[in-house]
């Protein structure tokens, strides 16, 4: 693959990875700490004939999002904690509708205003079920500044494959951090990119929500002739609302199902000398940076630990982390909040044994932290 | 020859879960009979609908239609909008969606001008939720959640349109068809963002308790709030007091619309413009 090297920040690296991937409309409102990707995308898109708003609110930001998405754009927002408690009841439609968007969450501390300018990992969770419902999110974590780009970049692939918001969590340390970062250029990108699929035959043959169990609808753009209906109500084959109660659980279960039934598309996870690890930490994003730093102090003491990331954060590469724990006794999970990530080891685990370390000042985690708690398992 | 409106309905969602009387269904014959007179394609055509009984307009008619959440119609159709700026987008809302939960959308919907028509279907009152108060129901009437009477003083649909900078103001009541549906020509044919309201009846959930629980009462009582702007402008302060003028209350042909706006932006990046600057607005302040 042909490589670039970029100095950048990792909110900016999100942007061009935006553009890059063929978004056409962001939507956005200003939210510390991610407000750099507005900044950035603002002067990108309108260079490529697309357009960027700055919305009245975080929920007009999203809905406008939405409704690019459904004439048929690829379409990115970018917010932070507040921001995504504000779009969660939107979202919601977008993943009923099964329209594809990418949302970038650069975390920062809460609950409420929390630490605006401060780093966390608590939106773990929210990033789970942002929205009241049955429905199954993606979740992609960037644990570096390449990551930034190309999990972005992954994104919207994913989006437009499994027809809903796909959210990308950074941390305010990731979003901001500057540096050197080696991406593939824009050509090879452009290449990979996978749109969303279309519907060619006959109009009067066409039904968008008409698809096998376990697959996504699929929405033609508007204005191409073929007029249907878009609806967070519970809905038919041509998207009308329905109560008809084999079609309403229908609806829900392939929600649910077409993301749970294709996994494998979706894991993602770096192990870092974990090939024969005594101890593994489990961390992502930030933290993970200094989990690596500190597990090259413990290897140079002689302790055997090992990193496993997971980088698509949900649905967890659960089967990955039985495997490991089945194997490891000790295991850590580090991470800036207290202990989302860790209760979803503890399931994939079926272990009640797993350790924390945990934080929740809005600091980071120090590579001396996590070695002290190492050697105090 | 009688209108044939088949070509325009989802005949297959007849009827309407709308009540016996309701005026929106008189609304939705108004606009299909507009749009036809337009000459504008059916596929060109993007109808974006809220929450409550007007959110249920879009899955009658036949274009390109989302049913959105509570409140948010302007900010989806401005998504669709700005994306697909030769397409004609209607919004249809109801005076909670439009005003209470969704006003913010609104009046920045104004603010901005950009070309989306909204078609405000005020009734006084939440109807399908059983008679909540919405931001229009007058003082003193009784809704379900002020049983006593209501004390939230009202907003003016068309007052704050007309303040927030929306480029076409219009109002018309379901009473008159006629002049609803050339009312609804000129704004969807302004380039701007163009606010119709249409005041309308619900005698089921807003006549019930306040003695008008038969439509033709609901109606008789529009018609007495209503007046001709014309007549409206030659009265007193006094007697302009409990009366809504209908007609086009503001049509400006000279303020920029949006999207228009954002191609300057565009050309501007791309280099076939200088700079944005405040030199090129009238207004400067």
């Amino acid at each position: 693959m042909e490589m670039r090297e970029v100095i950048s920040t990792g909110n900016e690296l999100a942007a061009l990875a935006g553009v890059d991937a063929g978004c056409k409309f962001f939507g956005g409102y200003p939210l510390t700490p991610s407000s750099e990707i507005m900044h950035v995308i603002s002067d990108l898109l309108p260079k490529i004939g697309g357009t960027c708003i700055q919305m009245e609110d975080e929920i007009g930001a999203i809905c406008a999002v939405i409704g690019a998405g459904m004439a048929g754009e690829r379409t990115m927002t970018g917010t932070s904690g507040p921001g995504m408690s504000l779009k969660a009841e939107n979202l919601g439609l977008a993943q009923m509708a099964e329209v594809p968007l990418v949302c970038v969450n650069v975390m920062r501390g809460g609950p409420s205003t929390g630490l605006p300018t401060r780093v966390s990992q608590g939106d773990i969770l929210q990033s789970k079920n942002p929205s009241h419902g049955d429905y199954k999110s993606i979740t992609l974590c960037a644990g570096s500044l390449e990551e930034c780009y190309t999990e972005t970049v992954r994104a919207f692939n994913l989006a437009d494959r499994f027809m809903q918001p796909v959210i990308v969590l950074l941390d305010e340390t990731i979003g901001h951090m500057h540096g050197k970062a080696m991406l593939p250029t824009a050509e090879e990108v452009k290449k990979g990119i996978v749109p969303r699929k279309k519907f060619d035959g006959p109009a009067e043959e066409y039904f968008p929500y008409e698809c096998g169990p376990t697959e996504p609808a699929v929405l033609n753009p508007m204005f191409e002739g073929y007029r249907y209906h878009f609806t967070g109500l519970h809905h038919d084959k041509n998207g009308f609302p329905t109560e008809e109660i084999e079609t309403c659980r229908k609806l829900i279960q392939r929600l649910e199902d077409k993301v749970a039934m294709h996994e494998d598309e979706l894991e993602s996870y770096e192990e870092f000398m974990m090939d024969d690890a005594e101890i593994m930490i489990v961390a992502y994003g930030s933290v993970s940076l200094a989990a690596k730093e500190s597990i090259r102090h413990l290897r140079k003491e002689g302790i055997k630990a090992g990193l496993f990331r997971p980088i698509t954060i949900w649905p967890s590469p659960a089967k990955k982390i039985k495997e490991h724990t089945d194997k490891i006794e000790k295991v850590l999970v580090v991470e800036l909040n207290i202990g989302q990530f860790h209760a979803e080891v503890e399931r994939a685990s079926s272990r009640l044994d797993i350790d924390g370390l945990f934080k929740v000042n809005g600091r980071a985690i120090s590579p001396h932290e996590i070695v002290s708690k190492v050697k105090e398992l | 020859m009688a209108f044939n409106y088949d070509k325009y309905l989802r005949l297959e969602k007849m009827p309407t879960l709308w009540c016996w009387g309701c005026g929106d269904g008189v609304i939705l014959k108004a606009f299909v009979r507009a749009i036809e007179k337009m000459g504008v394609s059916q596929d060109d055509v993007c109808v974006v609908s809220g929450i409550g009984c007007s959110g249920r307009f879009s899955s009658y008619v036949d274009f390109n239609t989302i049913h959105t959440t509570h409140g948010r119609t302007v900010a989806y159709a401005t998504g669709v909008k700005l994306v697909r700026p030769d397409k004609l987008v209607v919004c249809v809302a109801g005076d909670g969606d439009a005003l209470a939960i969704g006003g913010n959308h609104t009046i920045h919907g104004c603010r901005r001008n950009i070309d989306i028509t909204m078609i405000v279907i005020n009734n006084f009152i939440y109807g399908l939720t059983n008679s909540q108060t919405s931001p229009t129901t007058p003082q003193g009437m009784w809704t379900v959640t002020q049983k006593i009477g209501n004390i939230d003083p009202t907003f003016d649909t068309c007052e704050l349109a007309i303040a927030s900078g929306a480029s076409f103001v219009a109002r018309e009541t379901m009473l008159d068809p006629k002049k609803l549906e050339k009312a609804m020509i000129k704004a969807m044919e302004h380039k701007g963002f163009s606010m119709m309201e249409v005041l309308s009846n619900c005698h089921i959930n807003l006549g019930r308790k306040n003695k008008m629980v038969s439509a033709m009462e609901n109606l008789e009582w529009i018609d007495s709030i209503t007046v001709s702007k014309k007549k409206y402008d030659a009265m007193s302060e006094e007697e302009q007091l409990n009366l809504f003028p209908t007609g086009i209350l503001k049509q400006d042909l000279e303020v920029r619309e949006y999207c228009d706006m954002y191609q300057d932006i565009i050309d501007a990046h791309q280099g076939k413009r200088a700079k944005i600057t405040q030199d090129d607005f009238a207004k400067k302040i």
